[in-house]
């Protein structure tokens, strides 16, 4: 089966998204849609599931031209859409959320669906309980769900719009996999990624957007720098990080006993120096969070202490006062509001803000911090407007300037290569200002760029405390699979 | 601009309602438009009959604008006719104790409504903050407690002298009553209170930080208690406030409209309040001219009684159809709105088209 994309046009309000993409996708392809930030990639893909409707173009599939109206018709013509945010139904179990989608009938054969949704999983090899609530798997976990519902309801033609991005590293291979054998039973697999070695490792074409235009279609194997002029217009300089003078500790964690709905974290001591960065790996629900949540007063230990600067506070507000400050990783879900817009957002990050807002002035600061952070939107614009990266830079923007302790996960998710070397040098000059950094990443090459020291995470305990300026990504896997090394 | 497309939609809603009005006039053999000029006379025909209405718009107006704040904070405060009750029972209770000249009786029955229509509805609050009762689910039981506690005090220590009957207690001196205007039943403290209402939170919700981080709270509780919003307080807080606005309602109709205790005390403000609040669309100003249309159908319709022996109820049926046609008026008008977003300045919108 081929699908063909055909001048495909959108626009909201004074931003063209797609400005007339043409797309051709063999049967048993893998096709990699590469883009810079807001490049229009999952516009155009949210057209093609239905989730938008272009305002011009056309949709054929194997010669014949579709008229989608919805994800439903989509769905039903075979093309399945996997989002950037997996749209799980968070309080339902496993189970429930693959059927509630399901066309068909008003009783639900349970039984039947069950044994199929097992069928599937172990013919992936997904490891998914039915029972479990969807809210207490990882976004790994999460994609797998929704990958074999798709196929399920009969996807022929598979999206998935940076699945990449907050999965562990055996999550991914075992995508890499499923994706592959899927390909090879004639799958048509459309791939969005901002992680180069990702689409030359899976995909045989790539196609690169800019600014809602196609800016060049190429065979893979091509050169990285080639794909990164076609998506930048430029070529990118990663600069690499200049040491600091480490100062004395700011996080200090000693024999603490966490416990979160993932994992139970026994006995960890770790400290986090001023102008350190300290990078948690591991697999998802290892033990990373719980740290990251713990050092931000958002859990409390079950035993042990958490000093900040040598004190202790207690609630997640005295955590705030004395400097802290925590990035998760959901945008959407627990860090920006829905149906506000980006002012509201300035205003309501900025501690100093006086009882009567000023929104004429509101409105100009955040037109400023919009340019300063390169945020693609206006200061009306509502945060489920932006695209994904821009939304991660709206999270940064909105960070206090003067911060004793940042914790982050997966700090630069969903950003473009030259946004995330961008985003880390502003987080890199924080340490100038004796700022301690802790973060949990998945991607390994993140971990040993930034981090003076990497703390290596396996079934909540941390195995092992790296050098980054010594250690490799080889060793790093092996660990994160919970091989120590051969000492 | 938006404000034309608003007053389109709304005027379509009503034309609706209406229409419907009438259909149900004519299948159970009423005249409609007899029906419908009585309704229009028997609401603003006279000065007596404006009076009166405003005397129900009053209410209104604070038991909605004090769910435009629970709204807004994302609260389902459906509890509103318990706190009006708990209003006008501490209002009451000020006013059969508390001797003295008229405007310190005044400040005190409102303080005393205001008091108790939060306290009312900072249970209901802290029931779901700590209790994890749904605010819906615990409001209606704490409404349910409210009655009762009406009548028990209306035929226990609160009942007339010798009589022991639901029909409310002794009117209460009339140093306590809401000084009205001369052969009018209308108090201008009842009304300038509920304008005064309408301006303060109007100015909260649009220019304060407190406002602005209370919707923070109502659009997504869990990233503004990351931002450091403390969201319990907040949650709290909008209760107290909608709490208390519903109080008021509940004291003016206890010592400004019916000048003692009665079980029905709450005049139903607090439900119809939710419609209000509704059709307002969580927009401040559009309560004072909605509670005054839903105010003339409410004065109004008791004329259909009168006069055409129709049930009163009649005016409850209009007021329901009309917010279903608005809400849905709404839903029709946003969708479109989006769409012409996106198609506006596009190139020639051409359809996906089938081959
Ligand atoms: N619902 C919407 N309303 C208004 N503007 C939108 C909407 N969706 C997307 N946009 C805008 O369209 C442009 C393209 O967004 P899109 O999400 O397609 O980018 P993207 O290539 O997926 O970027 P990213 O890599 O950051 O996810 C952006 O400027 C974005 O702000
Ligand atoms: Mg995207």
């Amino acid at each position: 089966m081929s699908l063909e994309l055909r001048d495909i046009r959108k626009r909201f309000g004074p931003v063209q998204a797609n400005d007339g993409v043409s797309l051709t996708v063999e049967a048993g392809e893998l096709h990699g849609l590469l883009g810079e930030n807001g490049a229009g990639k999952s516009t155009l893909m949210k057209i093609l599931s239905g989730f938008y409707t272009a305002d011009s173009g056309e949709i054929v599939l194997d010669g014949r031209t579709l008229d989608i109206r919805g994800p439903g018709d989509a769905i039903e013509a075979g093309i399945g859409m996997l989002h950037q945010d997996p749209l799980v139904f968070l309080p339902f179990t496993a189970l429930d959320s693959f059927i509630a989608g399901s066309p068909g009938g008003f009783v639900i054969d349970r039984r039947q669906a069950r044994k199929e949704m097992m069928e599937l999983a172990e013919r992936f090899g997904f490891d998914l309980d039915p029972n479990a609530p969807a809210r207490e798997f990882t976004i790994g976990a999460r994609q797998q769900l929704e990958i074999i519902r798709l196929l399920w309801l009969g996807a022929r033609v598979l999206i998935l719009d940076e699945p990449t991005t907050g999965i562990s590293a055996t999550q991914r291979e075992r995508l890499f996999e499923t994706l592959k054998q899927l390909a090879s039973e004639g799958m048509s697999v459309i791939f969005v990624s901002h992680k180069l070695e990702e689409v030359e490792e899976l995909c045989s074409r790539v196609t690169v957007l800019r600014q809602g235009r196609v800016t060049g279609e190429r065979e893979l194997p091509c050169p990285a720098d080639e794909l990164v002029e076609l998506m930048f217009g430029k070529s990118v300089v990663i600069q690499t990080k200049e040491p600091v003078e480490l100062g004395k500790p700011v996080l200090e964690v000693q024999h603490a006993t966490l416990e979160d709905e993932l994992v139970t974290v026994r006995d960890l001591s770790l400290s986090v120096r001023e102008g350190e960065v300290v990078g948690l790996a591991g697999l998802e629900g290892s033990g990373q969070r719980a740290l990251l949540r713990a050092a931000a007063g958002l859990l409390k230990p079950r035993s042990g202490t958490i000093r900040i600067d040598g004190r202790t506070p207690r609630t997640y507000h005295e955590f705030l006062d004395v400097g802290v400050h925590y990035l998760p990783a959901g945008r959407l879900e627990e860090g920006l509001l829905q149906g506000m817009t980006i002012t509201e957002h300035f205003v309501l990050a900025d501690e100093s803000t006086p009882f009567f807002v000023d929104w004429d002035e509101a409105e100009q600061q955040a037109a400023e911090e919009i340019r300063a952070h390169f945020i693609k939107g206006r200061p009306d614009s509502n945060a489920e407007e932006l695209s994904g990266g821009n939304q991660q830079r709206l999270l940064l923007a909105m960070l206090p300037d003067h911060l004793r302790l940042l914790l982050m996960q997966h700090p630069t998710r969903g950003l473009d290569i030259e946004s995330a070397a961008w985003v880390w040098e502003q987080l890199l000059a924080r340490r100038h200002d004796g700022t301690a950094i802790m973060f949990a990443s998945s991607d390994l090459d993140e971990l040993l760029m930034y981090s003076d020291r990497i703390a290596v995470f396996f079934s909540g305990e941390v195995i092992d405390i790296l050098d980054a300026r010594t250690a490799t990504v080889e060793q790093l896997g092996y660990l994160i699979g919970g091989v120590r090394a051969a000492s | 601009m938006n404000f034309a497309r608003r007053f389109a939609s709304s005027l379509v809603a009503i034309v609706a309602a209406l229409a419907v009005a009438i259909g149900l006039m004519l299948l159970v053999d009423a005249p409609p438009f007899e029906a419908l000029k009585l309704l229009v006379e028997g609401s603003v025909g006279s000065d007596v009959k404006i009076a009166d209405t405003f005397m129900a718009w009053a209410p209104l107006v604070l038991t909605s604008t004090g769910l435009i704040v629970t709204f807004a904070a994302g609260l389902w405060n459906i509890g509103v006719e318990g706190q009006v009750m708990a209003g006008a029972i501490a209002a009451s209770w000020v006013a059969r104790t508390v001797d003295g000249p008229v405007w310190l009786l005044i400040v005190l029955t409102m303080l005393a409504g205001m008091i108790g229509g939060a306290l009312w509805a900072l249970l209901a609050g802290v029931l779901k903050v700590y209790g994890r009762v749904n605010e819906i689910f615990g409001g209606l039981g704490l409404t349910f407690v409210a009655q009762a506690l009406i009548t028990y005090l209306v035929i226990g220590p609160w009942k007339r002298p010798g009589v022991a009957s639901t029909s409310g207690t002794e009117p209460f001196p009339e140093h306590a009553w809401l000084p009205t205007l001369p052969g009018l039943r209308i108090s201008l403290v009842a009304v300038g209170v509920a304008l005064v209402a309408v301006i303060i939170i109007y100015f909260m919700l649009r220019g304060t930080r407190f406002g602005l981080r209370l919707k923070a709270v109502g659009k997504n509780s869990r990233s503004a208690y990351l931002l450091g919003i403390p969201t319990t307080r907040y949650m709290l807080a909008a209760f107290a406030i909608g709490g208390a606005l519903a109080g008021l309602a509940g004291t003016i109709q206890a010592t400004g409209f019916l000048h003692r205790l009665v079980p029905a005390v709450s005049g139903g403000y607090g439900y119809l309040g939710i419609l209000v609040a509704l059709l307002a669309n969580s927009s401040t100003i559009w309560v004072p001219p909605v509670s005054f249309f839903f105010a003339m159908i409410s004065v109004g319709s008791t004329q259909l009684q009168l006069r055409l022996n129709l049930d009163s109820s009649l005016g409850g049926v209009l007021q329901g159809v009309l917010v279903l046609f608005t809400l849905l008026a709404q839903g029709w008008q946003s969708r479109r709105i989006a769409r012409e977003a996106a198609e506006a300045s596009a190139a020639p919108p051409v359809k996906l088209v089938e081959s």
